[in-house]
Order: structure tokens, then C-alpha cells, then sequence
């Protein structure tokens, strides 16, 4: 049996109570905390997503916000269809369809936007991936058939052959094992041939030219990637929520993400797993204590970036290294 | 097509975008001269505007609550720098980013605190409130006259200041090699504080300057944010003729597509098509611009010479 590192451990720990606590506190008549609970996985999901290119690969995407509103809107756009009639072509209810439609259509922007991005660094990375973002944003504001601002309700969930999403620990369920798919997916990732070149091009991009790589189709198969998976975190939070609009794709949304991930731990399989719990439950702890809860959230988040260093993971690392 | 709405559309495009560059150009300047990704100065303009909005209500003088919120936000720039941002400089982009992140949401829920959460409106003093005709049938509100030579003098003035003055020569200098500036003697904190406060005031300008027009609210700081982003990506992070350009290109965009693309799409598509594809297109045209300038010059369309 291989041994555990004092990561592995702490990774083992945390799912394990991840797993186990909100179906307990179900039954023990706390549904809330189940929400909650479901409501942190999905946004673990995309924050684990979004680390794969901030945290392996140095990509400082400000937009990724906008690929867990197009998975929503992909769960939304055809129930609204079924329920409502026109555009035949996508009306449906079947999860499946959703799913593909999610997936593809992430994917598909990902692709285009990580093109055009990928051509630029440092900086303009950060602001062209944030201006994509917000037009997405603005794309799904200005379409009144989907109600603009307003957004939409999803009246029936995806419909999914063996899983039912209106039960609330199945969603829980499916979205648990997402997680953990989605963790040991960038795990095998990261140690593959392609994310050591990934993490290269992080280091010193030059270096990697040099050496023959084409490291600005790595970066975009890794953005593509990126981008599915948080697509895919949308399409659960659509089907979570029942409630999708353009706030979702706001581009404080996508920095919050990268809150969650910096917060727990940059380029760390568990960072961001943390960090969305904690982002998550201060926010819940937080606006149930004040209204103006981002005052004191602002400053932590000041705090956080000034004073640590590593994340919530730098607190496990041990002692002298 | 009408040509007088053509016109007058146009000089409305031109104000929008007077009002970007003066947002704009503080965001390029410290990025130039710092290095350093300002979000919160979208929640500057908004401060600006608040404090200007009060002002005039207090004093029932639109000018002078102006003149007197000028330099109060001018040292709130200063401040957020002594206090905040100078700690980010040594850090990278990306704490820049979630730091001022930050500072974004404790400026915001201080503005909710101390204004509340509706919007101020403000008045215009009588003799601002009239309109021009500047030729047969093309009527212009003589405050956004007023506007446009504003932005353009300040626009002036900052082109006089960073090219024809010591302090100007001081921002050169310091942009190129703050090391070399800082051994011959110069005191790059307070340089570079001034500079962080220069930004604030014209940022805080424009808020006060769009606030009669619309109104002082919570939302304009996180609007006009990304909007100054893509003209300082058009033109060039850390060039201010080409924030000066890519900001009247995005302002005349921005109210062309509003009002003529509509008009535009009914040449090669059904009228109710057009009417749900044109403001998705004018909602998006600013960012389509972006990734085409991108798609062909990785840099902007003025890159600075040196960095």
C-alpha cells in the first residue's frame, strides 16, 4: 500500500467529511446544510477547474465566470424551450442533451476566446479574459427572450436516466463524485508528460520554446479543458439552483473564483476545495451576521493577499522546508 | 439616413468618450508608471460622483461642489495608495487584482453605508440646462457641450503636463527606469502617490461630470471599469495617446450600435430579427473590436516603447 503524504491525508480527511457530513445533517432534520453543502461542491468544481490553468499553468483567468452561466443557460435555454415552444431545434428536457450542450458549447467558447487570449500575457491575459467575460455577461443582459437581467426559472430539471435532481442528495451525490472525478482528473493531469510541459510553460516560457515545445497549444488544450469542466459545474449549478440570469457570469463572480482558489492554495489538488468551503461558508456566516457583510469580506480579502502566502494548503505544509 | 442625428449621435459618442479617456487615462498611467492593475478605480469615479452629488445639494452649486470634491477625492486616491496599494507593487499581477478586488467591495459597502442604496440625482444649474442649435435642426444639450471642451482641455492639460513639465518628465523617467530616477535623488513614494492621486481626480472628474446626465449610484463604479479596460487594451496598456484614441473609437461605438445598428441589420435581415440581434451586437460590439485589434496586434494599437 503506497503511503500517504501529510497532503494525502489532509486530502482523505477533508473529502471524507465533505462526503459524510451533509447527507448526516440531512437526516437529522438540517436540509439547509445540505444546500449549502451541494451549493460548495458545484463552486469547488469550477474553482478546481479554473486552478488547473491559474494554479498549474499561470494563466490568470479573470472570465470564467462565464462558462458556468453558458452551462446554466444550457440546462435553462432548452427547459424554457420545452415548456414555453420555439427554437425546436434545442427544446428539450432530456439531461443528457443538456449535458452535451453544456459541454460542447463551453468547450466551443473556450476555444475561440483562449485563441485570441492565449496570444497575449501577463496583463492583458488577465483583462482580455475578463472582457470576454463580460461580454458573455452582456450578450445573455441584452437578450430579451431569455428575460435579460431578469433571468430565468427552470421549471424541470435536466431529466437523467437513473438520477432523479429533484431529490436533493442525489444532486448532492452526483455533484460529490463530479468533484472527486474533476480532482483526480487535474491530478493525472498535472503529472502527465502534457502538465509538466504545462507547469514548464508556467516557470519560464521561453525556456519551453526553446526547448520545442509548442507551449501556446498546450496552454490552449489546457484552457480548453479548464473551461469544459467549469461549463459542466454550470450545468449542475443550473439544475441546483432552478434560477439562472447574467448574474452568474458577472465578472465579480470570476473573481471570486480566483479568490477561492488563491484563498485555499494555488496549484494544490485540494487548494481550491478549501477555499470554496471557506469562501462559502463566510459568505453564509457573514450575511446572516450584516448586510454590508462585504465590508468586512473586502478586507479579509485585502488581509488574505497582503499577509499569506500559500493559501489554507500553506498551513499544512510542514515545518523547515 | 439621417444625417442631423448622424451628427448630433456623433458629438454624443465624442462625450462618451472624454468621459472613458479621463477614467481611462488614469488606469494607464499608473499601470504605466507602477506596473500596477487598479480595479478599484471604477469605485474612485463612483466615490466622485457620490461626493459631488452631496456637495451640490449642500451647497446649491453644482461648480463649486465640483471644485471642492476635486481634491477630496484626489486624497482619497492618495490615501488608497499610502494605505493599500503601495504594499501590492512588490507583488504580482494577480494580487493586484484580488487585492484591489477587494478594495472594490470595502469602497462599495462604505458608499452604501454612508449614502445608502439608492442613487443621487442632481440638478443642473439654469443657465446649463438649456440646449444649443449648432445648425438647422441639430439641437445639442449645451451640458454636454460643456462636457466635451472639459474633456478635451483636461485631455490638454495632461498631454502639456506628462511632456512639458519637470513633474511630467519625472512620470517619463519613472515609467522607463524607476531604479535610475530613484538613485539620482528623485523620491519615487511620493512621485508615484502623486501620480496614484492624479489618476483618482480625473477618475473622480468624470464621475462628477457624468452624475447631472445620469445619476450617482452604486452599480457606475463596476460599469465603467470594463469598459476603460478594453480602451486601455485597444490603445496599449501605459499609452495615453492610445487610450485618447481607443476611448473615442469605444465612446462612438458604443452610441452608434445603440442607436443605427438596428437600422443597419434590416438591409440583410427581417425586421424582428434585427430587433433581437442588434442590441445583443451593440451589447458586444466593444469587446468584437477588442478581440479583432488583439487577433492582429497582440500589444494594442499604441504599445509604449519601453516595458
Amino acid at each position: 500500500m503506497p503511503k500517504l503524504t501529510r497532503n494525502g491525508w489532509v486530502t482523505l480527511i477533508a473529502m471524507a467529511t465533505l462526503a459524510v457530513l451533509p447527507p448526516l445533517l440531512l437526516w437529522s432534520g438540517q436540509p439547509f446544510y445540505m444546500d449549502l453543502a451541494s451549493r460548495l461542491v458545484v463552486l469547488a468544481i469550477a474553482a478546481v477547474s479554473l486552478n488547473l490553468i491559474l494554479g498549474f499553468g499561470g494563466l490568470v483567468s479573470f472570465g470564467h465566470a462565464a462558462f458556468i452561466g453558458l452551462g446554466a443557460y444550457a440546462v435553462g435555454i432548452p427547459a424554457y424551450h420545452a415548456t414555453w415552444g420555439g427554437f425546436e431545434l434545442v427544446a428539450s428536457y432530456n439531461g443528457l442533451f443538456h449535458l452535451a450542450l453544456a459541454i460542447g458549447v463551453s468547450a466551443l467558447y473556450a476555444l475561440i476566446t483562449g485563441a485570441i487570449s492565449l496570444r497575449t500575457s501577463g496583463v492583458y491575459f488577465i483583462m482580455i479574459t475578463m472582457a470576454f467575460g463580460q461580454m458573455a455577461f452582456f450578450l445573455f443582459q441584452s437578450l430579451d427572450v431569455y428575460n435579460g437581467d431578469d433571468g430565468l426559472t427552470i421549471d424541470i430539471r435536466s431529466e437523467l436516466p437513473l438520477i432523479n435532481l429533484d431529490d436533493p442528495l442525489q444532486l448532492f451525490i452526483l455533484s460529490y463524485l463530479s468533484l472527486a472525478a474533476a480532482m483526480i482528473l487535474v491530478k493525472v493531469i498535472v503529472n502527465s508528460r502534457f502538465g509538466m510541459v504545462l507547469q514548464g510553460a508556467k516557470g519560464n516560457n521561453e525556456r519551453m520554446v526553446t526547448l520545442g515545445y509548442n507551449t501556446y497549444l498546450y496552454r490552449l488544450v489546457a484552457y480548453v479543458i479548464s473551461g469544459t469542466m467549469c461549463g459542466y459545474a454550470g450545468f449542475l449549478l443550473g439544475n441546483f439552483t432552478t434560477f439562472i440570469s447574467p448574474d452568474m457570469m458577472h465578472w465579480t463572480r470570476s473573481g471570486e473564483l480566483m479568490f477561492m482558489v488563491i484563498l485555499g492554495g494555488a496549484a494544490t489538488v485540494l487548494g481550491p476545495i478549501l477555499g470554496a468551503s471557506a469562501f462559502v461558508l463566510l459568505e453564509e456566516f457573514l450575511s446572516s451576521w450584516t448586510t454590508f457583510w462585504h465590508l468586512p469580506f473586502g478586507l479579509m480579502l485585502i488581509g488574505v493577499v497582503l499577509f499569506t502566502r500559500g493559501g489554507l494548503m500553506g498551513l499544512f505544509k510542514g515545518r523547515g522546508r | 439616413m439621417d444625417y442631423t442625428l448622424l451628427f448630433v449621435q456623433t458629438l454624443n459618442g465624442l462625450q462618451l468618450g472624454l468621459l472613458l479617456f479621463l477614467v481611462a487615462s488614469g488606469l494607464t498611467l499608473v499601470f504605466g508608471i507602477l506596473d500596477f492593475v487598479n480595479l478599484a478605480h471604477g469605485s474612485i469615479y463612483m466615490i466622485g460622483a457620490f461626493i459631488c452629488a452631496s456637495l451640490t445639494l449642500w451647497l446649491g452649486n453644482f461648480l463649486w461642489a465640483v471644485v471642492i470634491a476635486l481634491p477630496v477625492t484626489g486624497a482619497l486616491g492618495f490615501a488608497v495608495e499610502k494605505l493599500v496599494a503601495r504594499r501590492l507593487y512588490e507583488k504580482d499581477h494577480l494580487d493586484h487584482v484580488l487585492g484591489t478586488f477587494g478594495l472594490i467591495l470595502v469602497l462599495e459597502t462604505g458608499a452604501h453605508l454612508i449614502w445608502g442604496p439608492a442613487g443621487i440625482t442632481v440638478p443642473l444649474p439654469a443657465w446649463l440646462d438649456g440646449q444649443v442649435e449648432l445648425f438647422d435642426g441639430a439641437v445639442i444639450p449645451s451640458y454636454r457641450l460643456l462636457i466635451i471642451a472639459t474633456g478635451l482641455a483636461v485631455a490638454g492639460g495632461l498631454f502639456w503636463l506628462v511632456n512639458y513639465t519637470r513633474l511630467g518628465m519625472l512620470i517619463r523617467a519613472g515609467a522607463s527606469n524607476r531604479t535610475m530616477v530613484s538613485a539620482l535623488g528623485i523620491d519615487i513614494a511620493t512621485l508615484f502617490a502623486l501620480v496614484f492621486a492624479l489618476g483618482a481626480m480625473m477618475a473622480g472628474l468624470a464621475g462628477m461630470l457624468i452624475t447631472p446626465i445620469t445619476t450617482a449610484s452604486l452599480g457606475m463604479g463596476g460599469q465603467i471599469i470594463i469598459t476603460a479596460f478594453v480602451v486601455i487594451i485597444i490603445g496599449g496598456i501605459g499609452s495615453m495617446k492610445g487610450a485618447f484614441i481607443a476611448a473615442l473609437i469605444v465612446g462612438i461605438i458604443q452610441t452608434m450600435g445603440r442607436s443605427f445598428l438596428d437600422q443597419g441589420f434590416e438591409f440583410f435581415m427581417s425586421e424582428n430579427a434585427a430587433e433581437t440581434a442588434a442590441p445583443a451586437v451593440s451589447a458586444m460590439a466593444i469587446y468584437i473590436l477588442m478581440a479583432v485589434v488583439l487577433a492582429f496586434r497582440p500589444q494594442g494599437l499604441f504599445p509604449p516603447k519601453v516595458r
